[in-house]
């Protein structure tokens, strides 16, 4: 019977039950630890640390495992356990610059100072399942690669020359926060930066795809991708000097677009700007032409593209709120369901009589 | 989990206090929705998250709580948020309508009327009336600040050329004390009447459109319609099969696959009450 | 509360979470039924005067660093009990607050404080005002959202022009402020909705 779905507080407690024991899996297979997932599965970890926004791997693993791997909803447990978090402060501006690097790659310079670094990519693997690997996981040693100290950002040696704008914020402005006030619009562009950091890869990807098939060009260039570690310092106001409080990963991606110019200045490439935490060179890329996209107002360029609509893309992009409410309609709605069935079988009676009526007038 | 790792109705203090100056203004500025920072919950958004939250910054230990979806407290994110709440703050909860202090919702009114002191918190998935005429959030504030409303008559006026009647059967707006159009949330028009004048208050949030809104006490509601097309609720031709009412919303089941139907009450206690004076009378 | 308690100040509330649910429902209901007299802040230890209780549990219950507090004159004594417990920053002046705390004496015209926009008409300011005197059945006569019917009140040593303030407050609708009428222990809200005859 239908009432069966009022099912209670048993249901509950079975179906969470029932849960753990898929989680767990084959008790015969030894259980995964989060420090394993934390080491081996290092990219969902960070997908998890980037779209939960909050830099902390352990947790992360946890996270996943006790998601089944499911990475949204491991962001959704991460999400709840920040939002509980007491805040200290703002920290400093984290200077990417001064990063350790693991990778750096531009499109726009054959060479640059401190050069090409290929780091641990994907990029030029054959996409081959390796069997061997099936049985041996261990990798072969890697040639140790000495890193040159100083790699200044792509982009401030192009600024160097004027050759592209350079970035309107100010230190010790007072920076958006989405999840301290409601968000609002028109939203200005550390919000927006903010928001898209959070965002879905998947949404972000498609959109950032969408600019290059012309719903809303930007002619991006990679003006340069670094994967490394910088240190984060806070200013504690009682001490007045900024103390360090730890390292986190980040990826940075810097794209060059489509060159802007008037006649009272002169031609300057614009910039696209993405930053996510730990390793997530395909989120950060897709981040920087959805912020080259929805800058179209403030350069002056026709809005034509769902990937230049701020307020489309802002309300769209987190998945922890596109998941809650697309599976929502899961939830029972049959209250609502019978008004909709009582009001189109009155509407058919009304046109059935309405029709009948027709036909004995026509007689 | 235990709710002793967490502040009393899990929200901290300082969360709580955004929270509470938004009802406040809620309630002095009726049915306009006021933005807050919503926060995000341990359950997911969709499924109730605005009204917990509004129910976490109101809630007190000597509080009776009530938690039904679609009028029933034994569905199944009634109980969990009912659960929840009883983790949370370790208040107490109830089943019966009159006993409660607070009754979260999601779908329905109850059927039976509400006193003063209670307060009824609604779960709102989408606050804005206008949404279905206007995706852009910053249209639709423009439209309630200049009660720009005529878009609202005209769509309803296109169902009656189209139907005969305006086809809306939930989430039906309303305009509150004369000034704003309100969605009333998803509930059944059956239980529009019962916002009119309500002697109880209500609360309505929206955790996931980051919104909250109010309507105090003996506050008019009224369920847009036209002269000529005043406003009706849905009626039955059956009653309910368990308690025989034939003034409450049924919800209606298949009872096999030839198509027999049954209709029994979607407010489980109304039903349930109505079944015990039943017995007791016999 | 790991920081050092000032010498000379009152302390707060006690258990804060429980306290300030109980001062906001007392808030909830003033605001959602003008002309009921509530009481609040009892367990408060006295505040510094001439803060009554009632006006200190509301401030301890809303306010915080996201709330700039304006203190009319007369009330100034109690700025460094109400920063040290709400951690709210003071307002250049009463246009600039989010709330503010005056005496009835000391009530500037209302529309000098923040009444928001068409667009937010929720920016706008909540006022406390200490009042000489609160109690129910007085010369005002309430009507309006949260009413039933009726509902009447005495407030006293408001300014002379306050009805004539509070009808254009009323008529700017949904703009406006609102108020939390206290005295001693017992408060009674305003909003702005509230029709207030003579």
């Amino acid at each position: 019977m239908y009432v069966a779905l009022k099912g209670g507080e048993q249901a509950i407690d079975n179906a969470h039950a029932w849960l753990a024991e898929e989680r767990r899996g084959d008790p015969s297979v030894p259980a995964l630890s989060a420090t394993q997932i934390a080491g081996q599965l290092g990219l969902a970890v960070d997908r998890v640390m980037a779209e939960g926004a909050l830099h902390d791997r352990e947790l992360a693993a946890l996270a996943i495992r006790q998601a089944r791997g499911d990475l949204i909803e491991a962001i959704f447990l991460v999400r709840a356990y920040r939002t509980t978090l007491p805040r200290f402060g703002t920290a400093q501006p984290v200077d990417t610059a001064a990063m350790a690097l693991q990778r750096r790659v531009s499109a726009t310079f054959k060479d640059i100072p401190g050069g090409q670094i290929l780091g641990p990519t994907f990029d030029y693997t054959h996409r081959l399942l390796d069997f061997a690997a099936a049985a041996d996981p261990s990798p072969a040693p890697r040639a140790a690669e000495p890193l040159p100290a100083a790699m200044p950002r792509v982009l401030d040696l192009m600024g160097a020359e004027g050759l592209i704008e350079t970035p309107p914020a100010a230190a010790g402005d007072a920076v958006a926060d989405l999840t301290r006030e409601p968000l609002d619009f028109p939203a200005g562009r550390d919000l927006r930066l903010q928001a898209l950091a959070r965002g879905d890869e998947g949404f972000l990807l498609a959109l950032g795809y969408s600019t290059q098939r012309g719903y809303g060009s930007t002619h991006p260039f990679a003006g340069e991708i670094r994967i490394g570690t910088v240190a984060v310092e806070f200013v504690p106001p009682e001490l007045g000097f900024a103390v360090a409080l730890g390292d986190i990963d980040l990826t940075e991606c810097e794209m060059v677009n489509q060159f802007k110019g008037s006649a009272m200045a002169p031609p300057q490439f614009t910039r696209g700007y993405g930053l996510v935490f730990g390793h997530g060179e395909r989120k950060a890329m897709a981040m920087a032409l959805v912020d080259r996209a929805l800058r179209a107002a403030e350069l002056g360029e026709t809005v034509k593209g769902p990937a230049q609509d701020v307020e489309f893309v802002l309300s769209h992009c987190d998945n922890v709120q596109a998941t809650g409410f697309v599976e929502h309609l899961k939830l029972p709605h049959y209250v609502d369901f019978q008004s909709e069935l009582e009001l189109v079988r009155r509407l058919r009676r009304a046109a059935a009589a309405t029709l009948a009526a027709e036909r004995e007038a026509a007689e | 989990m235990t709710g002793a790792d967490y502040n009393f109705a899990y929200l901290d203090e300082q969360t709580k206090r955004m929270i509470r100056r938004a009802i406040l203004k809620a309630v002095a500025i009726p049915g306009y929705q006021v933005p807050f920072a919503a926060r995000e919950m341990p359950l997911p958004y969709g499924w109730g998250t605005g009204g917990i939250q509004v129910t976490a910054a109101v809630i007190g230990p000597d509080d009776v709580l009530k938690v039904i979806d679609q009028g029933a407290d034994d569905t199944t994110n009634a109980v969990s948020i009912r659960r929840f709440f009883r983790r949370m703050a370790g208040v107490a909860t109830t089943e019966h309508t009159a006993e409660a202090t607070i009754i979260q919702t999601r779908h329905r009114i109850p059927e039976t009327p509400l006193a003063a002191g209670q307060i009824l918190v609604y779960q709102v998935p989408i606050p804005e009336p206008l949404r279905w005429l206007e995706p852009r959030d910053t249209e639709t504030r423009r439209m309630h600040a200049l009660r720009d409303y005529g878009a609202m008559q005209v769509n309803l006026y296109e169902d009656i050329a189209r139907h005969g009647a305006i086809a809306k059967s939930y989430d039906y707006p309303v305009l509150v004390n004369g000034h704003y159009i309100m969605s009333p949330s998803p509930i059944p028009k059956f239980d529009n009447p019962k916002m009119d004048r309500s002697p109880a208050l209500q609360l309505f949030g929206a955790g996931r459109e980051r919104r909250i809104y109010a309507v105090p006490p003996h506050t008019p509601v009224r369920s847009l319609d036209f002269d000529d097309y005043p406003f009706t609720v849905q009626r039955w031709d059956e009653c309910c099969a368990l308690c025989g009412a034939t003034d409450s919303f049924l919800d209606e089941m298949i009872m096999d696959d030839r198509g027999s139907r049954l209709f029994i009450c979607s407010d489980s206690d109304y039903c349930r009450g109505r079944q015990g004076a039943g017995e007791a009378a016999e | 509360m790991t920081a050092s308690f000032p010498a000379g100040l009152a302390p707060g509330f006690a258990d804060p979470a429980l306290a300030a649910q109980v001062s906001f429902r007392a808030a909830l209901t003033a605001l959602s039924e003008p002309g009921c007299l509530v009481a609040l802040g009892h367990g408060l230890a006295p505040p510094p005067p001439p803060l009554g209780p009632a006006a200190a549990a509301l401030a301890l219950t809303l306010l915080d660093h996201d709330t700039p507090l304006w203190l009319s004159p007369a009330l100034r004594p109690a700025a460094a009990y109400l920063r040290f417990h709400c951690g709210c920053p003071p307002a250049a002046g009463p246009e600039a607050a989010r709330f503010a705390v005056v005496t009835a004496a000391e009530l500037p015209p209302l529309a000098v404080f923040a009444a928001g926009s068409d667009d937010y008409p929720d920016h706008s300011a909540t006022v406390i005002v200490d009042v000489a005197g609160l109690r129910a059945g007085g010369p005002l006569v309430l009507s309006g959202p949260g009413i039933a019917d009726r509902a009447t009140l005495a407030a006293d040593g408001l300014p002379a022009d306050f009805l004539a303030c509070w009808a254009a407050n009323r008529g700017r609708f949904p703009r406006g402020v609102d108020l939390l009428l206290t005295c001693g222990p017992l408060l009674c809200g305003l909003p702005r909705t509230t029709l207030v005859g003579g």
